[in-house]
């Protein structure tokens, strides 16, 4: 099979994806016979470049805005190119934090406290003047995060409501929207699941060596430790899977996911945001947690180019 | 239950990486790399100054007239023909030099790295110009110094400073400063404030590390004496030709008393055995032919002073109250100071989706400050660019006073 893996961008997060597509595409031509190739939107126009090289399937490895929230898939849909991951309208869901948020209640699953600040509501509406009632809503401390970014870029840990009118500023330097969240005191689990229908990995258990599991603990290796299978009792194990499928399920997604969790200290788990286009470095969360399940990176990239091609283009 | 490494030589690294982290502000210029981004944020010369026949030429004639040379190994204090061009530039400066008293280095960012190798011991103290140039920061950072940062203001280092740290008992292995058209502040030290520390320094027997890439890129005014001129034994002077000639030989220099050169010389062989002959010779040659490097030198300052001047203007148009910003008489960059409640590392995010980049302040300083202020580099882009980005830059801080306003801000 001919597969164009789509990784680069103009994006914060174009090294990691770079990382991830080169692995992808090692995966799918030296151990799966594939032919393979790399197409960087930032280094050629993406259209010129599928239209000189057609391939039958497109792997997306974008990550951040126009890779994970609908852009590129409704652009392949246009060019009648089948992909791996979710569909345009579940991307941009799921991309979207003030969208996704809404979208996990109305699934039914445990995800926190949050209000929202919108950067036109607060220059135009007068929405500052709530922020008090933000807070009286959310507690103390919370998350103040960019509706739409990736790499935890943008997040603030706000303990002292003095502090809250800054990190909503850092965050809306990121996107339109602020997300104000409870934050949850607990284990950071990672739940990536793969195929369609979706299978979950082993959980992964996220130990940052200090501080918040921010963007220098994601990429610099040491910063954190990682446990896979995750050090939760049976029982939390069982309802933690369950809510991230529950959150999967609700966003309709697709082929590749990766749940993000808090489990808290009552074993209560609470889904912090899902991603559509999870890394595939070799310091990534899924590939761990597919080694723990005794799948080799073959084995991952075979199940989602399985899925991926298994539909209809367009 | 496994724990699982991502890199299994984690353990295994030396202390000294414990600061090498991966970077959010390094990330969003993979964003600012976009064509329609105006970057003021790299400093980059404008080499488009030198006519591409005229080096090709350059070369050619290297590797007729002396291409075995050229292509051999050589000595670790480099070519002793281009030590003797190396004086007759620092000449320029009225900085007098003996061409043994000359260690070439792989830009002047290895002479950085050696004198960090030759002076800091884990734990010592350096004393640095507060903000200072961030790659000083990181190559005497590799040997674990503990810094001792230096408030600097328009005249340059605040010498009282580090007087008053000398007095509470501080010991620096050294002193480290850009005293023309600093990077990233863009000012320079005064006549007299040079004198003091100087003297200052010389009492108490503390060495500096005078760094000075920037001196004859000079707009206006009168040039001020180098501070080893002012003290050849107690000041080590460094030296580049990235600013003058080309970045891209990566030919520096270290100057310092003969004892001092003897040990760069020794630390360098054991880094890299000797710089390369071929682009030690090549930055020879180009400085042989006096009318054509100072017919390039006076294009290249030209075209600095424009930007410059374009740069400030647009500052002073665009720029909301209670922005301040540095007026350099020469150099490459403009320092700006913003009310204490931006955060430029975050705003940098949101200046690229606006498609202008800077580089955020904290990256200058050792201990995490600067985070209301940021740098401008005027050297690269043409002039409608940098009015363009300006305009952009200021657009956006107008919007973030607003919209700190509407979160209850005063």
């Amino acid at each position: 099979m001919k597969v164009a893996v789509l990784g680069g961008g103009r994006t914060p997060e174009r090294d990691v994806s770079l990382r991830s597509a080169h692995r992808v595409v090692a995966a799918l031509t030296d151990d799966l016979g594939h032919e393979a190739w790399i197409v960087d939107p930032a280094e050629f126009p993406l259209v010129e470049a599928l239209q000189e090289r057609p391939p039958d399937l497109c792997w997306l490895s974008l990550h951040g805005k126009e890779g994970e929230d609908g852009t590129v898939q409704r652009l392949l849909d246009l060019l009648g190119l089948a992909y791996t991951g979710s569909a345009p309208f579940h991307c941009e869901v799921a991309f979207d934090k003030v969208l996704a948020k809404d979208a996990l209640e109305a699934a039914g699953v445990a995800t926190p406290r949050w209000m929202v600040l919108e950067g036109s509501a607060l220059r135009d509406l007068g929405a500052g003047a709530a922020l008090d009632l933000a807070l009286e809503r959310v507690g103390l401390p919370c998350v103040v995060k960019p509706s739409r970014s990736g790499s935890a870029l943008g997040v603030s840990f706000v303990a002292r409501a003095t502090d809250l009118a800054a990190a909503v500023m850092s965050a809306l330097s990121f996107s339109d929207a602020a997300i104000v969240e409870s934050k949850i005191e607990g284990v950071e689990i990672a739940a990536p699941a793969i195929g369609e229908p979706l299978e979950f990995l082993p959980l992964v258990e996220i130990v940052p060596k200090d501080g918040p599991y921010d963007y220098a603990a994601r990429y610099t290796a040491g910063a954190t430790d990682y446990f896979a299978p995750a050090r939760l009792g049976d029982d939390v194990a069982v309802a933690t899977v369950a809510a991230a499928r529950a959150a999967a399920t609700g966003l309709a997604l697709r082929d590749i996911t990766r749940v993000d969790l808090m489990v808290d200290a009552g074993g209560t788990p609470w889904v912090l945001e899902v991603n559509v286009s999870p890394g595939m470095t070799d310091t990534s969360l899924l590939p761990m947690a597919a080694q723990a399940a005794g799948l080799s990176l073959r084995d991952v990239c075979d199940v989602i180019v399985r899925a991926g091609s298994g539909r209809e283009a367009g | 239950m496994t724990e699982l490494s991502i890199d299994r030589f984690v353990d295994r690294y030396a202390r000294r990486t414990a600061g090498m982290s991966a970077s959010e502000v390094r990330a969003l210029f993979a964003v600012a790399s976009r064509p329609d981004v105006v970057s003021l944020a790299g400093g980059m010369p404008y080499v488009q100054a030198l006519d591409p026949a005229i080096i090709t030429g350059v070369i050619t004639e290297v590797l007729a007239d002396v291409g075995a040379e050229a292509l051999q190994y050589g000595g670790g204090q480099g070519q002793v023909s281009l030590r003797r061009t190396l004086t007759a530039l620092m000449h320029e400066e009225a900085l007098e030099a003996d061409p043994e008293d000359i260690v070439v280095t792989t830009g002047a960012q290895q002479a950085l790295d050696l004198v960090g190798k030759i002076f800091i011991d884990p734990g010592d103290v350096v004393a640095v110009e507060a903000p200072s140039y961030v790659g000083a920061l990181t190559a005497f950072g590799a040997y674990e110094p503990r810094f001792l940062p230096i408030a600097t203001d328009d005249d340059g280092m605040m010498v009282d400073d580090l007087e008053r740290a000398l007095v509470a008992g501080d010991r620096p292995a050294f002193v480290y400063t850009v005293p023309n058209f600093g990077n990233p502040a863009g000012v320079t030290m005064s006549l007299d404030r040079r004198h003091r520390l100087v003297a200052l320094c010389r009492e108490a027997s503390v060495p500096i590390v005078e760094d000075n890439p920037y001196g004859l890129l000079r707009f206006e005014g009168e040039p001020l004496p180098c501070l080893r001129s002012l003290d050849p034994e107690n000041v080590i002077y460094l030296g580049t030709v990235s600013k003058t000639f080309s970045p891209g030989v990566r030919v520096g220099w270290a100057v310092g008393e003969r004892s001092v050169v003897e040990r760069l010389v020794l630390a360098k062989e054991a880094a890299d055995l000797c710089g390369s002959n071929l682009n030690m010779l090549i930055t020879e040659r180009w400085f042989a032919d006096d009318a054509r490097w100072r017919g390039t030198l006076s294009t290249l300052v030209d075209t600095y002073r424009s930007r410059r001047d374009a740069m400030l203007a647009a500052i002073e148009e665009h720029f909301p109250d209670g922005a301040m910003w540095t007026t350099p008489a020469g150099g490459f960059y403009i320092w700006v100071t913003l009310p204490t409640w931006i955060d430029t590392k975050s705003l940098l995010a949101a200046a690229v989706e606006r498609r202008v980049a800077y580089v955020p302040g904290t990256a200058f300083y050792p201990d995490g400050r600067g985070a209301d202020q940021l740098r401008l580099a005027f050297c690269h882009p043409p002039v409608n660019r940098i009015v363009e980005g300006i305009a952009r830059l200021g657009a956006l801080l107008h919007d973030e006073g607003e919209l700190y306003r509407s979160l209850g801000g005063r």
